[in-house]
């Protein structure tokens, strides 16, 4: 049954229990995406620290709170739960060769070979590359944090 | 052809869908790993019969031509199966054949009198008729599909007239307390849908369509859910424009059809211009063609014209008041079977009074999209999501529905079969009550 394949336990879990759900304060900048096909929605807040030595915030800066809300499927759901697991802690570039990763994988239509040192639970996603209706589900989350992460830089005049 | 027999006990209203069957090649396939198809989404598209496809071929392979140009044998023949397939579809819809415009799709019909409507706004007062600015409304309703919404807003935006809107009631039925108010002497015209494709109630379209008259507004109906499903006659809904699509009724993708009062597309200015829509033409100016001519400009869609043809041929044999009566019995049973399963809720009316052929609902605790994902698994194909309806869906406080909508080819087990998914869909997601 194809449908295991696609929700796989950890997706399953992560629509249950999201992780880090609901926006707080402080944050850089707020990005809200919407799924026109489905109308689904979610807000995105994140707050960047500078990378150490430096003022402003750049590439080097670390994600230090990733916030949201938002109504959806469990995929989209799930998928931006899982961001917050990845994404937190790490460098602007780091999380922008994350989500080019996750990109690929979901664009890979079930022919991916994910990198799980990069991706971690986000490797349960690859059966949803399959649908190709479902990964604007998958993505929608992180098209709102590339967005809301490219705001705040901007802001920085960077 | 099919022939149509009384279909299980007699007076159960259902069709020999059998026999139906056997025309629609598509519906005897089998989807994901080998699941039978149980199609439920003809509200989106419908299946088209061999009759259609055969039609559409032959006009290819024995008469093809570019119509109304050219003298030679097969573009005399060609126009001859263009214009005869017009006879036959004003026909299907009781009007006269040069009341018929051929558009892309019912969404094109509906701009083609917007922008018609646009056109006019600059024009000399001859068309006063049509034209619409600051301080004059537009109503339509709160139930209408994105076609006959964003056309009017744009119409709006353009030329400074307001946009108002019937509310919808909670069990889904226009809220007609206000009508007087609403239409009044300001009201340039009045866009509602005969069907609407989410929630199925079918609108009173005599008591908006008398009081748009003792306003002297124009009505516009978007007929795309009612002309493929029960019998639709154009004089006796009394409407001044009535547009529908093709594709849903049998029909090829690629043609629609704006149902036009002669008198007013006699009067009215084009929306596209350019080869076969014209009377003369000069350097500097243009004059235009009589309707239906001037609102098809550039070589038409004939193929696809004697295909929708041959559909509305195919929908009269059966009959479309059996056809009616046909979805009626269907939905009336899914809405019975639906209705018993704990944690669905339906969006709409909940009896088949003035009800058609579309039923949305809610599982809790499951998301649309997810829901048609384990329904697809199991072969039963559904839409999900606004159904291109979005402000209702937010007037009902949802985000998005799963839709399941009948034709004549479907059957109760296609019911059984929805049932049976949707509660697989509830253990899959561990949330049966």
């Amino acid at each position: 049954m194809q449908l295991d394949a696609m929700y796989q336990e950890i997706i399953l879990d992560h629509y249950r229990n999201p992780h880090r759900k609901g926006l707080r304060d402080p944050y850089d900048a707020e990005a809200h995406h919407i799924n026109p096909t489905c109308g689904d929605e979610v807000t995105l807040r994140v707050a960047l620290t500078p990378a150490e030595g430096e003022a402003g915030l750049g590439p080097g800066a670390v994600v230090s709170d990733v916030s949201y809300e938002g109504m959806g499927c469990s995929i989209s759901q799930a998928s931006t739960s899982v961001l917050t697991d990845l994404l937190i802690g790490r460098t602007v570039a780091e999380g922008m060769e994350t989500l080019a990763a996750f990109t690929e994988l979901m664009q890979s239509r079930g022919r991916g070979e994910p990198d799980e040192d990069v991706l971690e639970d986000a490797v349960a996603f690859a059966g949803v590359s399959k649908y190709p209706a479902r990964v604007k589900c998958a993505l929608l989350g992180w098209m709102a944090w590339k967005d809301a992460v490219s705001q705040s830089l901007e802001k920085e005049g960077v | 052809m099919t022939t149509v027999r009384e279909f299980g006990q007699a007076g159960s209203g259902l069709l020999d869908v059998a026999a139906i069957r056997e025309d629609f090649p598509i519906l005897s396939r089998t989807v994901r790993d080998g699941r039978p198809l149980v199609y439920l989404d003809s509200g989106a598209t419908s299946q088209k019969p061999r009759q259609v496809l055969d039609a559409e071929r032959e006009f290819y392979e024995r008469h093809n031509a570019a119509v109304h140009r050219g003298a030679h044998q097969l573009a005399e023949e060609a126009t001859d199966a263009y214009e005869s397939a017009r006879e036959t579809i004003a026909a299907f819809v009781g009007g006269d054949v040069g009341e018929v415009v051929f558009t892309k799709n019912a969404t094109e019909s509906i701009n083609l009198v917007a922008y018609a409507m646009g056109n006019a706004a600059t024009a000399d007062d001859a068309l006063r008729r049509f034209q619409v600015g600051p301080g004059d409304e537009i109503v339509v309703t709160e139930m209408e599909h994105h076609a006959n919404l964003v056309p009017w807003q744009e119409l709006c935006r353009r030329t400074g007239a307001t946009l108002r809107w019937f509310p919808v009631t909670d069990e889904g039925r226009l809220d007609l307390s206000g009508i007087d108010e609403l239409v009044n002497e300001r009201t340039k015209v009045v866009a509602f849908t005969h069907q609407s494709n989410v929630l199925g109630t079918v609108n009173p379209v005599g008591e908006i369509v008398a009081r748009a008259r003792r306003v002297g507004a124009l009505t516009v109906l978007d007929a795309c859910q009612s002309v493929p499903h029960m019998p639709v006659d154009v004089r006796e809904l009394g409407v001044d424009f009535l547009a529908f699509s093709g594709h849903k009724m049998l029909g090829p993708n690629g043609i629609g059809v704006l149902w036009g009062r002669r008198e007013l597309l006699e009067a009215m200015p084009p929306f596209i211009t350019g080869g076969s829509m014209i009377g003369v033409v000069h350097m500097e100016y243009s004059t235009w063609a009589d309707p239906p001519q001037r609102f098809e400009a550039g070589v038409p869609m004939t193929p696809q014209a004697v295909a929708l043809a041959a559909a509305c041929d195919y929908l009269s044999k059966v009959g479309m008041d059996r056809i009616a009566a046909h979805e009626h019995a269907l939905v009336g049973y899914a809405l019975e079977r639906l209705g018993a399963i704990e944690g669905v809720r339906i969006v709409g009316p909940a009896d088949t009074v003035d009800r058609g052929g579309a039923v949305s609902f809610e599982v809790e605790g499951i998301h649309p999209h997810d829901l048609g994902q384990v329904l697809d698994d199991r072969g039963v194909e559904v839409r999900v999501g606004h159904h291109c309806a979005w402000p209702l869906h937010r007037k009902l406080g949802i985000v998005a529905t799963t839709r399941a909508s009948f034709y004549l080819y479907n059957t109760p087990e296609d019911v059984d079969a929805l049932v049976d998914a949707v509660r697989a869909a509830q253990e899959f997601f561990g949330v049966r009550g």
